[in-house]
């Protein structure tokens, strides 16, 4: 594939360093592109050169028709597409911005979304010598990244189940130490893979559901709910311990959903951007739920959840790496350092084989861990754009 | 050449398709005080001036002489643990570029707020679309910690060129600091006539700046408690008083000289054209004030509170006079009046360049408001401030109804040409 969709930080080639004094982290970085617009009508796909110098170029698409159309730009051989806007619907623009290099290629719009589409036209792109080498062969590796990831959720979520059936056992038994115990090593399991598990519609609620998202008469299952029962001294006053029965009930249930979560990992497959979008919703996770210590009201124990969702992203960025090393060196090198220190944070507040509590934490080490998580957070954020044509 | 539309030579996005009528015409004009008189000029002098853009490149930095805008939000940056000196200077070239933007109402980065890759966040945050860039200013300093931190590190070899008077003010009496609310790395005072417009400025710089710096305090102002040019009405602070009217103005180029701008031979050359910044947090407690019959709260300024002119007599721009009395020979304005103890014959000439705003940040578990005055002044040195502020907190029977609980001090650079970063002359 001889194409990519160009952000700023992806567009700092060595040349542009050079010329316009392009920087990283998307302030101020003015480099000049290519602007062209396409007018999608229910019969023309008119666009406004034919032409365009190498680098990046920005074709601004707008629906003039009255069903939601496409766009798309294909290469020499007028099959492969090289970018795509989609889902454009009437009267609204959007932008298509790509990284080109010289060559022929070709425009069409699809209005209807149906069908061969309409007014394929030839397209250009000229010498500049401001387009990077990008090689080829990228299907192959990211074929190779998919089948890891695969592999490891499947892996992931076999140790969740495990682990899942032991603490339910030590709980139902009554051994609340040895469940308390239990608790966040294997959560740990779920956070890695937290993302993956979230799509899976009303699992997620059954199993991860904090009690101040409960909806009025809505029965409250999972991990949390018995997280409450465990560390009852951090419950509220009048809270009621659950009897054998309640106890039961939700083991059982949580035993039961984890192995249904379990049945549909088995044979799950993952498209690029949607291995980049994991590793970005991992981090979200942290930011929203783990830094602020609200995922584990009760027990605590945020940095067990902490550590295992940043796990979860590196393994993920981890995959697709070499591919971004070749598209933008410099992402890959921040994102590299990005995490190191995230990691090196976290390492200061390990105790035995598991970290701290939350409460535990001063302002300043909460502080200091936020402060990376925003860090690593912008550079991460445009992995997507950066590795995948959308 | 194919028919592809490559950009001019302004960058980035323009939110609004033109740009501000003064900043338009003022391209091309002269550094500094010029440039600042120049804008003021071009408003017409209508009272307001309001002009709607100022340069960012000039030979000072905008937002100190410029005319008080209306709306501040103040952020005061920690440089994050590990930063080197190289991702330091690439931060002051990231902030110059992004702050050249939008103080000309451009979005930052290439695409700006929704042009840009639909799979990728948007570089800019993209609320101060559709507005104009409301006058405002992005001031950029340098606090003492950035040269040497509090145990002595020198983190960016830069304690060499620190200026001998960039260290931590003195303890003043009655101070009740807050670490939280005091001192920083790097300060960005983004001042404009649109409050939405000075957020998006502190939110997008913040933004450009994780990884390597992190927001340690912030304040938003929301209306200006000093003129800084003649054309400017004099406004109110809090406690209902007219505030600055005898501030330093831009018309006064003499006295911006003296007072205001850092003279070669000062200190470091770096700081050559640049100023001092002192920032306090004081709280009032407005509760208070509010229950002080009229009579006293005039005899505790100094000043009549409808015309806010002295006691000793005349109108706003009357001279006070402290030597004149009324019955029992005692002073009209009284010996511990705010307008005495302030004025620059008590404190060796010294005068600032006031550029404060009122705040209001809710209220406190006892239900009062959380207000006051944010107060700001540039001067050419510390000292000037310091000298002021002591003489107010030992006397000033205004004291009574205020705590400082923030403080800092940056010195400001020169500005930045094009083609350079802020600050630039202290790196090479």
């Amino acid at each position: 594939m001889r194409a990519r969709l160009a952000l700023p930080t992806a567009a700092c080639s060595a040349v542009l360093l050079a010329l316009t004094g392009c920087v990283a982290n998307g302030g101020g970085t003015d480099a000049t592109h290519a602007s062209l617009t396409v007018d999608s009508s229910a019969t023309e796909c008119a666009v406004s050169a034919a032409e365009a110098p190498a680098g990046t170029v920005r074709f601004r698409v707008t629906n003039s028709g009255d069903k939601v159309t496409e766009f798309y730009l294909l290469a020499d051989d007028g099959l492969k597409i090289v970018g795509e806007a989609e889902n454009i619907g009437p009267g609204l623009s959007r932008d298509l911005v790509v990284e080109l290099e010289p060559g022929k290629y070709f425009t069409a719009c699809k209005p209807g979304m149906t069908g061969d589409g309409v007014g394929k036209a030839a397209f250009t792109v000229t010498e500049s010598g401001a387009a990077g080498e990008i090689d080829a062969d990228l299907a192959a590796r990211i074929d190779t990244a998919n089948s890891g990831y695969a592999a490891y959720v499947r892996d992931v979520v076999a140790e969740l189940a495990t682990g899942t059936d032991a603490f339910a056992a030590a709980y139902v038994a009554g051994d609340d130490d040895l469940a308390r115990s239990l608790y966040a090593p294997t959560r740990a399991h779920w956070e890695r893979v937290e993302t993956i598990a979230e799509s899976f519609g009303d699992l997620d609620p059954k199993l991860d559901l904090r009690e101040a998202d409960l909806e009025e008469g809505q029965e409250w299952t999972g991990w949390h709910a018995i997280e409450k029962d465990l560390w009852r001294a951090e419950a509220e006053a009048g809270f009621q311990a659950y009897d054998a029965g309640k106890r039961a009930h939700l083991a059982g249930l949580l035993v039961a959903d984890t192995q249904t979560l379990k049945g549909k990992v088995a044979d799950l497959s993952f498209t690029l951007s949607q291995q980049t979008n994991g590793a970005i919703g991992l981090l979200e996770e942290v930011a929203s739920g783990k830094v602020t210590g609200e995922e584990e009201f009760w027990s605590h124990t945020d940095l067990w959840d902490f550590q295992a969702n940043v796990d979860g992203a590196k393994v993920l960025y981890a995959g697709v790496r070499d591919i971004l090393v070749e598209k933008d060196p410099k992402l890959a090198r921040q994102l590299d350092t990005e995490f190191g220190a995230l990691q090196a944070l976290l390492d200061e507040h390990r105790v035995d084989d598991g970290f701290a509590l939350y409460t535990e934490l001063s302002g300043a080490d909460i502080r200091a861990l936020a402060d990376q998580v925003n860090a690593l957070g912008e550079p991460l954020n445009r992995l997507t754009a950066t590795l995948v044509i959308s | 050449m194919s028919g592809a539309s490559l950009p001019d030579a302004t960058r980035g996005v323009s939110r609004r398709g033109l740009l501000g009528l003064a900043g338009a015409g003022l391209a091309g004009l002269g550094l500094g005080v010029a440039g600042d008189r120049a804008t003021i000029a071009a408003t017409g002098g209508t009272g307001t001036a309001s002009a709607s853009s100022y340069p960012f490149y000039a030979g000072h930095q905008a937002g100190i002489v410029t005319p008080a805008q209306d709306r501040l939000h103040f952020a005061s940056f920690d440089l994050t643990p590990g930063t080197s000196r190289a991702e330091l200077i690439e931060l002051l070239r990231d902030w110059t570029l992004a702050a050249a933007a939008m103080t000309a109402g451009r979005d930052i980065g290439e695409f700006g707020a929704v042009d840009g890759p639909y799979g990728a966040p948007p570089e800019d945050t993209g609320e101060a679309q559709g507005l104009d860039p409301a006058g405002l200013t992005i001031t950029f300093g340098f606090g003492p910690t950035l040269f040497e931190t509090a145990d002595g590190t020198d983190r960016f070899g830069l304690a060499a060129q620190r200026p001998a008077e960039l260290v931590h003010l003195p303890h003043f009496p009655g101070d009740m600091l807050k670490e939280g609310q005091s001192g920083g790395d790097l300060c960005i005072q983004a001042c404009a006539n649109d409050p939405q417009v000075a957020v998006h400025a502190v939110r997008n710089l913040s933004r450009i700046a994780f990884g390597r710096a992190a927001i340690r305090w912030s304040q938003l102002g929301f209306g200006r408690t000093s003129s800084t040019s003649t054309s400017q009405a004099t406004p109110r602070n809090l406690f209902g008083f007219k505030d600055g009217t005898a501030n330093i103005k831009a018309e006064e180029p003499a006295a911006v000289n003296d007072q205001v701008w850092v003279q070669p031979g000062d200190g470091p050359a770096w700081l050559a054209g640049g100023s001092y910044l002192v920032t306090r947090r004081i709280r009032m407690t407005i509760e208070t004030w509010d229950r002080t019959i009229l009579r006293e709260q005039e005899a505790i300024i100094g000043r009549s509170k409808g015309e806010g002119a002295p006691l000793s007599g005349g109108s706003e721009f009357t001279e006070p006079d402290f030597t004149k009395t009324g019955e029992d020979a005692a002073p009209l304005i009284d010996r511990a009046a705010h307008v005495r103890l302030a004025h620059p014959t008590r404190n060796g000439g010294h005068r600032l360049l006031r550029r404060g705003y009122n705040f209001v940040d809710g209220n406190d578990e006892l239900g009062r408001l959380d207000a006051g005055l944010f107060f700001i002044s540039f001067q050419r040195s510390p000292e000037q401030f310091s000298a002021v502020q002591l003489s107010l907190a030992r006397n000033d029977a205004l004291n009574e109804y205020t705590r400082h609980v923030g403080s800092a001090l940056f010195a400001v650079p020169p500005g930045a040409r094009e083609g350079a970063y802020i600050g630039q002359a202290l790196f090479t």
